[in-house]
């Protein structure tokens, strides 16, 4: 099965639990961390990669933990009345989910391949990429 | 028998409904099929477009007076200083102006992310800005300071003028050294990690009339969204011929034009507010220009492709900053609109900074203005200067005292 990306969102209460360790020790999860924020006792976010036969059960298990889960692919996306189709994201998405369409030079986002980098955010010219938390 | 148009031959028929127009990009094919001669028979005005972030670009204010009346010493718009060295209520806001507390590069790579620009997109999306003003006090002037709110409906005057606008050709932006760098020109990867250009080749404006045979002082032309006209050549208008060592000629260098319009008529969309990380803030500007078909000539400069245009790269580390001559070699707009070029025996991507489907759409509705009888040609007053008068870069020396 496909690896599905999703954001992790922990209370403070719970910062300190080795949650992702049983996510891999009990539901035999495979996970690439893609960005981790968590601090003692503050709240964080973990955005990571999942797959696995049991993730729907590794879900469960995270919510009965109280972390809130999100899909990735809602956090990220490009505002298309702002976007110019300049092109200047397109050769620093390190994913290719910014990409130029040719020959029409339109540029398209794919947020499936998106990976919350974030980099586009900062060299947009016009900030047409936003995040949203 | 040559083709000879007039201007006003060309008019007649825009206001008959009979004129044959065709955008920069159509025209190819119609030229490849038909050849020259036949082409300038056929269409009578050739449009252009570019859609790019150039930093010379501003605005003259004039707000009205207060009671009682001010003369103004220092002017904010948003907090975004304003030149006030002009008469009393005017002043110039500049695209690339920064609130005076901005970080700028000092949190590296600084993120700019409101600067003049950004207030000329705000005055034209109708949005209330806040001015603040101080000065002396004079007999007729007594008010010292000011503040207060403006919309671009409420002052009397709001004139857009870019003293350098529509670059004629640009460089190729490229990183020889192991960091990041913050340009102007975009973040550029270490070790030829990427490539920046910035033009809409076939479509740019003065790419299709490179030897100034139509374009100049009172050209009518389409600006950010509304009417303007062509005031004057830029500032570092430069319209050379770019060769290399061996003296092969690699088409139109770097010609420039001021523009003038009046922004009230003009349209968020084309004019845009932009920042670049470590950089600065500056404004995207939309400029179309319509090419008059009045022979031959004219045609076989407006059918030029891609494939015919050149940029020089330029390494942008050290070269550039260092204003050390020479570049890495040309690559032609077709080259660089693959995706990848190869340099020093590297594929490195490439990415462009203008936007070549808003180019696109500036060509198109130029000519549908001029199709519905809306925009007439205007001739020019004095046209601008060409390769031919051999105007050459100044450089500025540093002298001690
Ligand atoms: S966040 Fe990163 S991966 Fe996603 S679109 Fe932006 S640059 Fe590409
Ligand atoms: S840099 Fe921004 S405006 Fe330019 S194509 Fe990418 S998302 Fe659109």
């Amino acid at each position: 099965m496909a690896a599905k990306k999703i954001i992790l969102h922990f209370g403070k209460d719970i910062s300190d639990k080795p949650i992702i360790y049983h996510l891999a020790k009990d539901y035999e999860l495979v996970f690439n961390i893609i960005k981790a924020n968590v601090n003692p006792n503050k709240e964080g976010t973990v955005v990571l990669e999942l797959t696995g036969e049991q993730y729907a059960k590794g879900l469960e298990f995270l919510e009965s933990e109280g972390v809130r889960v999100q899909p990735l692919a809602e956090q990220l996306s490009r505002n298309e009345l702002k976007c110019t189709s300049c092109g200047a994201c397109t050769d620093i998405c390190p994913t290719g989910a910014l990409y130029l369409d040719r020959p029409s030079m339109e540029v398209r986002f794919d947020s499936d391949s998106c990976v919350l980098c974030q980099i586009c955010v900062k060299v947009c010219p016009v900030k047409a990429m936003e995040v949203k938390f | 028998m040559a083709i000879e148009k007039t201007y006003a031959e060309i008019n007649e028929k825009i206001r008959s409904g009979k004129a044959v127009v065709l955008t920069a990009e159509e025209v190819i094919s119609l030229v490849e099929e038909k050849g020259v001669s036949e082409a300038a028979r056929q269409v009578d005005v050739v449009t252009t477009g570019t859609f790019s972030p150039m930093c010379s670009s501003g605005v003259f204010l004039n707000f009205g007076h207060s009671k009682p009346r001010i003369r103004m010493t220092k002017a904010w718009l948003n907090g975004i200083p304003a030149y006030t060295g002009i008469a009393a209520v005017d002043v110039y806001l500049g695209a690339t102006e920064l609130p005076e507390d901005d970080p700028c590069n000092s949190n590296y790579p600084g993120e700019f992310r409101y600067g003049g620009g950004h207030v000329i997109q705000d005055l034209l999306e109708g949005k209330s800005i806040k001015l603040e003003a101080l000065s002396y006090g004079t007999d007729c002037y007594p008010r010292r300071e000011l503040e207060t709110y403006i919309t671009l409906d409420e002052i009397n005057e709001a004139t857009l003028f870019n003293p350098r606008n529509a670059y004629q050709n640009y460089n190729c932006a490229v990183n020889l050294s192991g960091k990041t760098i913050y340009t102007y020109m975009g973040m550029l990867k270490p070790n030829l990690g990427n490539a920046h250009y910035c033009s809409a080749g076939q479509l740019s404006p003065l790419l299709n009339d490179p030897y100034f045979l139509t374009i100049g002082i009172g050209t009518r032309i389409f600006l950010g969204g509304g009417i303007g006209y062509v005031a004057w050549h830029g500032t570092q208008h430069f319209p050379g011929i770019q060769t290399d060592a061996e003296k092969n000629s690699y088409g139109p260098a770097g010609g420039t034009l001021a523009v003038i319009g009046d922004l009230k008529q003009m349209k968020p969309e084309w004019l845009v507010g932009t920042s670049y990380l470590g950089y600065g803030a500056t404004l995207t500007v939309g400029i179309g220009i319509p090419i008059p078909i009045l022979n031959e000539d004219v045609m076989s400069c407006v059918s030029i492709t891609d494939r015919d245009l050149y940029a020089p790269v330029v390494d942008y580390s050290e070269a550039y900053s260092q204003r050390i001559p020479g570049n890495l070699g040309y690559v032609s707009y077709a080259e660089l609109k693959t995706g990848k070029i190869t340099i020093n025996g590297k594929e490195i991507p490439t990415a462009p900074l203008s936007s070549y489907p808003k180019a696109r759409e500036i060509a198109g509705e130029l000519k549908n203005w001029i199709l519905r009888g809306d925009f007439l040609l205007s001739e020019p007053a004095r046209l601008l200067p060409s390769y031919q008068d051999q105007i050459t870069a100044k450089t500025l020396d540093i002298k001690g005292v």
